[in-house]
């Protein structure tokens, strides 16, 4: 074990999915021509004032409550003041000293099973800046300010992390609940969902903490594990080399997998922070928490134990079951036509054959080819041993490609299982007189032949027998002679 | 001579058929033709488009519209944003901005019926007290073209006093409105904050910043201030409570109407000047009010806490000028840096540079509590004093100004006396209170305003007020020599 413990926090910045942004009526869908989504508030233009977008509040509730945490009743919109081209006013709108939802926490799963829980020290609104676009335009940059005053949760943890698989398994946690929230799309491609990873590492046993990098702007789980990794190894080495952590912003290179710091321009800002008296506190009742409150969905812990409870899962299976509130859905859906005793095949096909066609062909669970229905209708074969299983997964992969239903792939091509005792054991004769030395060997011994002779009969029934059947059957008869 | 008629008499003619909007119209343009060259009170003027409007206005009245503003003739301070035309804020950084949409109180007026003459000229985004800070040079005061006429609504006062519309439209962040109608003859409101919208009115302080309107009497500005008030979902800061009837309550008799004197107004007023404003409480006591002295003991107080507070806001409300979007740029920016630097260094004049200075410092890490923050807590103090004093009595008097007009050039080197000319202004902004003032008689010639302070909402109280006082004095029919001609 190393003598070093690392340390980490996470900033999550939560696209959240309002319609229109949060100081302006401008629409936020992504991937717009340039600027056609700005107007004259976005622009900045003199003259136009903010107006709050109540849906974004309503939003950041419904985070505060799913997380536990307090719901200010008064929070207060700050200017944040900096000049850069795609911030049009010279300030961003943020909460800063009165967020809207403070100390919350959450529970995460680390790969012995464990529970840990991370604390979230705050959760704020804000908007979002625009982007600075250098490609094309010769020595010119252009601004594209679709994206400027979109709303952003900015979710702070505790720096409670102490690996880089933790604050990943965090963040997909995070990731998970503002999808089952519905206030993010959480499109890591688009920018929906990204981190800054604030990393230190401290002698271990020492309670104070080393002096910390903040890696900007990650966008992957991948990113945030590989930047993390390479973060804590760099300062390791500085301060086993006798240098010390200088604390700075860092940006990741995904391509050289390497941080290096950003221009010292970037981040030497004196941001001058005052209440934004264009807009008036945020004054939130108890009304009004109850309101979000019972619009709160089914979260995605409360989904696992469910599972757990009602169908007997395992605590992985059940978190990765209720990962997304479709897959949740989709598997539920499954049991249903199944029934409960069967949970737990329809959990290993999901999670295994359904999982892996849907990332081999990149779909959604919800656009999936093979829907619940036909699933629950695939394993019943199982169920009611018309097929075996590894027989399913060749169904499968037809129901997949040809979008026909099992019963129909199974009687086209015949590949209903034979569990007629006396045709098996016709099959077992035929296949122990064509092979007389394997059976003496056998008989003398030769225990490891047994599955010589399940082979032959599967060859010979084109892998229809009913493997249990054909088991028991095959013990009896070869034991015969003996 | 339409331009000495009251917008009373200016309807009741239109309304008679007596005359039209486009006849008034081009009398008041006629009027800019000959005297704004003298008075420099205009940055543009439209009179095509004024024409088109009047020409609209006596097209709805054909129609059988009625309204008290239908056809007739203002004049906006260049504060507010006006679709199509240059809206300059008296800054080189906006002489080439033509506004792209309405302010509300452009919208709210323009749909009333009434019809934009010019862009009146102003201090530099509203920040000085003389109108000296104006990229387009000073206003000229009509009573002495020597003095100043106040500001920052100087075009607009100057324009209202020489009779070149029939009212004005201007801002008060520190005393904008008020002072330069004192100084001109006038009578300015300056609302409630949030009475009337800020959405289209270029920011200078957000916090203190408030329309309002300057008329030649506070019956013409009851029935102006009916139209711009009121709730508007744009502007997250004005309060949605009902427009009272303003002129309906004019005439209200004022017997038992108990009125405060500011004992701090007096502290080193000359005596002449408060001799005029003891002057008027006599005329208030002869209409039955009672009159008391109460104290504001933080007022003093409000200079140096205005100071701080529209600073540090305007620092921040006018980073949007960067050279980017709109405004001005300068010619061949080597980088980003070069754009900003210069942009902003030619845009902005000394003043406004002043200030941008004075409130990125108060705003600073390791300055905020001592300035920022301390002054934030002053402010609570002054508006709790405010408080207090509205629990003894219903409306504070006092002088607008401690001196009349003063010489053009002779503060412009000297900000801190500039400055202290808001001295009895600034309160009211600070603590978020209506505010009006109307002239109270001459000193060597040049008018001083009467100052009326109320309670938040109060307008409909300081409006009857002024307007029985109008009624019982002629102060107010008096026109700078030669203008009401």
């Amino acid at each position: 074990m190393s003598d070093w413990e690392v340390v980490i926090g996470l900033e999550i910045h939560a696209q959240l999915a309002t319609r229109s942004k949060i100081f302006s009526g401008s629409a936020t869908a992504y991937g717009a021509p340039p600027n056609s989504q700005a107007n004259l508030v976005d622009l900045a233009y003199p003259g136009v004032l903010p107006v709050l977008n109540a849906e974004a509040v309503r939003m950041a509730v419904k985070f505060g409550l799913s997380i536990g945490a307090e719901v200010a009743r008064r929070s207060v919109f700050a200017r944040k003041n900096y000049f850069y081209p795609d911030l049009p006013k010279g300030y961003q709108i943020s909460q800063y000293e009165l967020p809207v939802v403070k100390q919350g926490s959450l529970a995460i799963m680390l790969d012995d099973g464990a529970v840990k829980t991370i604390g979230i020290t705050r959760a704020h609104l804000e908007e979002d800046a625009g982007k600075s676009l250098h490609e094309g335009l010769g020595a010119a940059s252009g601004i594209d300010l679709n994206r400027a005053g979109t709303p952003l949760l900015e979710i702070v943890s505790e720096p409670d992390m102490r690996s880089a698989k933790e604050a990943v398994a965090y963040m997909k946690k995070i990731h998970t609940l503002v999808r089952y929230l519905e206030i993010c799309d959480g499109n890591m491609q688009e920018g929906s969902f990204r981190c800054d990873a604030n990393v230190s590492v401290r002698p271990r046993g020492r309670e104070k903490f080393g002096t910390r990098a903040e890696i900007k702007n990650l966008n992957s789980f991948r990113f945030v594990e590989k930047a993390i990794q390479h973060e804590v190894a760099r300062q390791i080495d500085v301060l086993e080399s006798g240098g010390t952590v200088v604390q700075e912003t860092r940006l990741y290179d995904s391509d050289k997998d390497e941080t290096r710091p950003m221009r010292s321009k970037e981040e030497a800002n004196d941001y001058r922070y005052f209440p934004d008296p264009d807009l008036l506190p945020v004054e939130i009742d108890e009304a009004f928490i109850d309101a979000v409150r019972a619009t709160l969905p089914e979260l995605p812990d409360e989904k696992a134990a469910r599972f757990a409870r009602e169908f007997g899962l395992s605590p992985y299976d059940a978190g990765v079951l209720s990962a997304s509130r479709e897959l949740g859905a989709y598997f539920e859906s499954v049991v249903a036509e199944l029934g409960a005793p069967h949970a737990k095949l329809a959990a290993n096909w999901v999670m295994g054959e359904l999982s892996s066609a849907l990332n081999r062909d990149n779909v959604e669970i919800g656009d999936s080819r093979v829907p619940p229905v036909q699933l629950s209708g695939l394993l019943a074969r199982i169920v009611d041993r018309t097929i075996s299983g590894k027989i399913a997964k060749e169904v499968f992969e037809t129901m997949w490609s040809e979008g026909k239903t099992a019963d129909a792939i199974i009687e086209a091509s015949g590949l209903r299982q034979i569990t007629d005792s006396s045709a098996i054991e016709g099959v077992i004769d035929a296949v122990m007189a064509a092979n007389p030395k394997q059976l003496a060997d056998y008989r003398s011994g030769k225990d490891k032949l047994f599955g010589f002779f399940v082979g032959q009969v599967m060859k010979a029934t084109e892998g229809k027998a009913n493997p249990a059947q054909l088991n028991e059957l095959l013990k009896v008869k070869l034991g015969a002679g003996t | 001579m339409l331009h000495n008629l009251s917008i009373g008499e200016l309807g009741r003619a239109l309304r008679a058929g007596k005359t039209s909007s486009v006849e008034i119209t081009r009398h008041f343009l006629s009027r800019i033709e000959r005297l704004n060259p003298a008075l420099n009170a205009l940055i543009t003027v439209t009179a095509e488009q004024a024409l088109a409007a009047a020409a609209a206005a006596d097209g709805r009245r054909a129609a059988g519209e009625q309204g008290p503003l239908l056809g007739i003739p203002l004049i906006h301070k260049d504060i507010f944003c006006t679709d199509g035309v240059r809206t300059s804020c008296g800054s080189r950084m906006l002489d080439n901005f033509i506004a792209p949409y309405d302010a509300t109180v452009v919208t709210r007026l323009k749909e009333a019926g009434t019809v934009m003459l010019a862009k009146a000229n102003m201090d530099e985004f509203a920040m000085g007290s003389s109108n000296e800070t104006s990229f387009y040079g000073p206003v000229k005061n009509p009573w002495d073209t020597r003095k100043v006429p106040g500001g920052s609504s100087g075009g607009s006062a100057a324009a209202a006093a020489a009779r070149m519309a029939a009212f004005t439209t201007g801002t008060d962040t520190g005393g904008s409105i008020r002072q330069p109608a004192a100084l001109t003859g006038v009578t300015g409101v300056k609302p409630t904050y949030g009475r009337v919208s800020r959405y289209g009115m270029i920011a200078f302080a957000s916090s203190l910043d408030q329309a309002g309107v300057l008329a030649r009497s506070a019956e013409d500005a009851a029935i102006v201030l009916a139209v711009m008030a009121g709730f508007d979902p744009k502007d997250s800061t004005s309060i949605d409570t009902p427009v009272p009837d303003y002129s309906a309550a004019l005439e209200e008799p004022l017997a038992g109407l108990k009125i405060g004197l500011l004992r701090e107004f007096f502290d080193g007023l000359e005596a002449r000047n408060a001799a005029l404003i003891h002057d008027a409480l006599k005329v208030y006591r002869s209409l039955g009010a009672q009159t008391v002295e109460v104290s504001l003991p933080h007022l003093p107080l409000s200079v140096p806490t205005y100071y701080v507070v529209a600073p540090a806001e305007c620092s921040s409300n006018l980073s949007r000028f960067d050279g980017v979007r709109f405004g001005h740029r300068c010619e061949n920016p080597k980088d980003l840096l070069d754009l900003y630097k210069r942009s902003r260094g030619e845009g902005f004049g000394a003043e406004v540079k002043r200030r941008i200075m004075t409130g990125t410092y108060v705003l600073s890490a390791g300055y905020f509590d001592a300035y920022y923050l301390k002054a934030q807590k002053v402010r609570r103090l002054i508006t709790d004093d405010f408080r207090a004093a509205f629990a003894q009595v219903d409306l504070l008097i006092g002088p607008t100004t401690p001196t009349p007009a003063f010489d053009i050039g002779a503060k412009v080197d000297d900000p801190i006396t500039m400055y202290l000319n808001d001295i009895y202004t600034i309160g009211a902004n600070l603590a978020g209170l209506p505010g009006l003032s109307l002239p109270c008689g001459l000193v060597e010639g040049l008018p001083m305003g009467l100052q009326l302070i109320g309670p938040h909402f109060s307008e409909s109280r300081l409006l009857n007020a002024a307007h029985r006082y109008q009624t019982a004095t002629e102060w107010h029919m008096q026109a700078p020599r030669g203008y009401d001609q």
